[in-house]
């Protein structure tokens, strides 16, 4: 029987990014709806950047901290291990021992560590800050002058902080997460505020501001699928960026990733529940949209990138 | 296509009787042009017109009911392509496959893991909603004896019947008669036959077809039998298909109204890893699936995704809320902090977890502001010192602690002296003004 014609192109395109130098990693650049392959064009797989600290991770829950026993007390080590054994297309460094409740790290331990990490790895790397507002714009433009040359994606700059961490992104040229909270209209003014500073657009990473399953998701899923119609449908520039999923920091703090099974036997299996819940979050908003995402749980970044050959 | 008001209007008596409650026959077309009233209210319409607007008006995918009684769930009627425009209405059902090939204690343990399923997350009871019983002996009599126990195990359950042999759908649908099960494996071969069974024992049918045009005939051939509550398996089986035929299956309905594909989807994830099988399943959830039928049901597994539908079937117009309360975090003790915040669910798990990072145990008040955030809250008029008194007061938890301090958001600092001024003999503590900063705070103030 005949059937009417379904298909739907788009007019608008999401920016690809390129970071990295020795490896290189491309995401984004598709013309169409997140695997939407039956009717555009998708020429780069989403990437997952495992994330390592500056600290050992003493707050992670057991889970997955056991899995980096023995390397996570150094952040070279750490790297190596990453790369090395995981496989790891990419790596996530977060400074989050310069957060002034943390260890109060200076932005010169913040430089010196970013420096090992880069020399020790050639993959892509991703320098995260504390999300401590002023902590941040102390510390980013530092690390982002001492990775110059290394094509890093900074973040994240915020409405509050932006200048500062932009500038210093834009003079060392390196790519920016621009994150604001769950809002299509904050997101779609930060891009611009950014590009009004001479940042170009084609350098931005989107940050909706993620939330794990059960515990916001439903608003980052929507706010992304609204993002992503606005930069395909109505040819929106500065909604074209691609988007970003800060999924391990959202699911390792919460009950479901760290209550035992004793404790809710109706919950069961902590280990695979906890494993499954950072993986289903990344999945649930790579449906939605996004193509850049930090995890922390091997396991988990395997089941999604088994998900993503299964898509593609 | 959707009929326009108009087109609508031209085929009303256009007497303007008001009989349907609208004051004239083209404002009644309107409404029925928006779905927002029904043709029956028309006392007068001709049987032509009715033919016509039948089928125009309605709703894009048909409504079916899987199970009996309190299992009973909703399939279908949905309305838009995306979650933002408007709330996704009837939350997939969740099916554990038990196959006759497989011995009786896996037989029991299934059925026992779907009867044990239920689970309560933020005051809703989310569970496996159905059994697919597979007929992978090619046998109507071991399939008939599964049925049976099935039947008596887990009566009311949702079940699916999937077989392409008549024999075999005889012998299994005797049980689930009038039931709401789906006889499902009804393909163009077996179409008059199996249609004839499903008829007999007041069932729904799930067409098994190889692509959308195929599936678009079989729904009109088994319509044309005499069954019109049908879901439709395209035949997608890998994650890219189910994506590609389960869109544009939701786009023929909502966006071309063409009813030969405006039918709940049913589709067949089964992976040999579970975890796997869990995130298949997850882009069913998002992606327009009405039965997902899995091979387990792990309680871990189970969690995740009843949490991912949950979240997806919630509207996104009104604000989640949670229960007017004291929670209560960790296992706190009379001399445990009291904090306060307002009953919008995403403050709400993003207090409770911090609190919960923390490990200091407390008690959270969770004070109803219609679902509104703090500040949002505050503003409005909702979250006041008068207010915030008469809840503290009333809550009881005045019998439960110890102390008399009660903190607040850092942003509503401003409260303090006008809770302090209503709540005698209390002390009001400024708490940090983000959720991220109570483990810090609450840690240092328990050092």
């Amino acid at each position: 029987m005949a059937i009417p014609e379904l298909k739907e192109s788009f007019s608008g395109v999401v920016f690809p990014v390129t970071i990295g130098t020795e490896k290189e990693e491309v995401f984004g650049g598709e013309n169409t709806l997140p695997f939407h392959k039956f009717e555009g064009e998708i020429p780069n797989r989403p990437l997952i950047a495992y994330e390592i600290q500056d600290i050992a991770p003493e707050d992670w829950p057991e889970t997955v901290k056991k899995v980096y026993e023995g390397v996570s007390d150094d952040p070279v080590k750490w790297a190596k291990y990453c790369e090395d054994e995981l496989k790891a297309r990419a790596i996530a460094l977060r400074l989050i021992g310069t957060h002034p409740d943390q260890k109060d790290l200076s932005a010169d331990d913040a430089v010196n560590v970013v420096k090992d990490v880069l020399s020790a790895v050639k993959v892509p790397l991703i320098i995260l800050g504390s999300n401590h507002v002023e902590k941040d714009s102390e510390v980013l433009p530092k690390v982002a002058e001492a990775a110059k040359g290394y094509n890093c994606i900074i973040g994240k700059a915020q409405e509050a902080n932006y200048k500062t961490i932009a500038a210093a992104a834009m003079a060392n040229d390196h790519k920016l997460i621009a994150m604001s909270e769950l809002d299509i209209n904050l997101s779609k003014q930060l891009n611009i505020l950014l590009t009004q500073m001479g940042f170009d657009k084609e350098k931005i990473i989107t940050d909706p501001m993620c939330s794990a399953l059960g515990y916001g998701l439903e608003y980052t899923y929507s706010v992304m699928e609204r993002i992503r119609l606005a930069a395909l449908a109505q040819n929106d520039e500065v909604m074209q960026p691609p988007m970003f999923g800060d999924v391990g920091m959202y699911v390792w703090k919460i009950k479901e990733t760290q209550a035992s099974e004793e404790t809710l036997p109706e919950w069961g299996s902590l280990e695979e529940r906890a494993v499954l819940w950072e993986a289903m979050t990344a999945v649930g908003l790579m449906i939605a949209g996004a193509e850049l995402f930090v995890m922390r749980h091997p396991k988990a970044v395997e089941l999604v990138e088994r998900f993503v050959d299964e898509m593609i | 296509m959707a009929l326009s008001g108009v087109e609508i209007f031209k085929l009303l008596p256009k007497t303007n009787c008001k009989k349907c409650g609208f004051p004239t026959c083209l404002a009644f077309a309107m409404k029925l042009a928006q779905r927002q009233t029904t043709l029956d209210k028309c006392p007068d319409v001709s049987e032509e017109a009715k033919k016509i607007l039948g089928e125009a008006s309605a709703p894009p995918v048909r409504p079916i009911t899987f199970g009996t009684g309190d299992k009973a769930v909703k399939m279908g009627e949905e309305t838009v392509l995306f979650r933002h425009e408007k709330k996704f209405v009837n939350p997939n059902a969740f099916v554990l496959e038990i196959k006759d090939t497989e011995d009786d204690a896996t037989v029991d343990a299934k059925i026992n893991d779907v009867l044990t399923s239920e689970i309560n997350r933020v005051g809703q009871l989310l569970r496996v909603d159905g059994i697919c019983i597979t007929n992978d002996s090619g046998d109507a009599g071991k399939f008939g004896a599964l049925a049976e126990k099935v039947a008596s195990k887990a009566p009311d359950v949702g079940v699916v019947v999937n077989t392409e042999s008549p024999e075999g759908a005889e012998a299994a649908l005797k049980h689930f008669s009038g039931k709401g099960a789906v006889l499902y494996g009804v393909t163009a071969e077996n179409a008059e036959k199996m249609v004839e069974i499903a008829k007999n024992n007041k069932v729904a049918v799930g067409i098994k077809a190889d692509g959308l045009e195929a599936a678009a005939e079989l729904t009109e051939k088994v319509k044309s039998l005499g069954v019109e509550d049908i879901v439709i398996d395209s035949g997608a089986r890998k994650a890219s298909e189910i994506l590609e035929h389960n869109t544009l299956i939701r786009r023929a309905a909502i966006k071309k109204n063409f009813k030969p594909l405006g039918y709940p989807i049913i589709n067949f994830v089964q992976r040999d890893d579970a975890m796997y099988e869990a995130l298949v399943a997850g882009l069913g959830v998002c992606k327009y699936s009405s039965i997902v039928v899995m091979s387990s049901a792990e309680k871990w597994k189970n969690l995740a995704l009843f949490t991912l539908r949950q979240n997806i079937y919630t509207d996104p117009q009104v604000p989640m809320q949670v229960e007017q309360k004291i929670y209560k975090i960790g296992e706190p003790t009379p001399d445990s902090p009291l904090l306060i915040t307002t009953n919008f669910s995403l403050t709400y798990f993003i207090v409770s977890g911090e609190i919960e990072n923390s490990k200091v145990p407390a008690w959270l008040a969770v004070m109803d502001c219609e679902g509104l955030s703090v500040l949002t809250a505050w503003a409005a008029g909702k979250f006041t010192g008068a207010k915030i008194a008469n809840f503290i007061k009333e809550s009881g938890i005045e019998k439960e602690i110890k102390h008399r301090e009660l903190i607040i958001p850092g942003y509503v600092a401003i409260l303090s002296g006008a809770i302090e001024e209503k709540l005698e003999g209390w002390k009001v503590t400024v708490g940090p003004r983000e959720a991220n900063g109570l483990p810090a705070f609450l840690r240092s103030r328990a050092a």
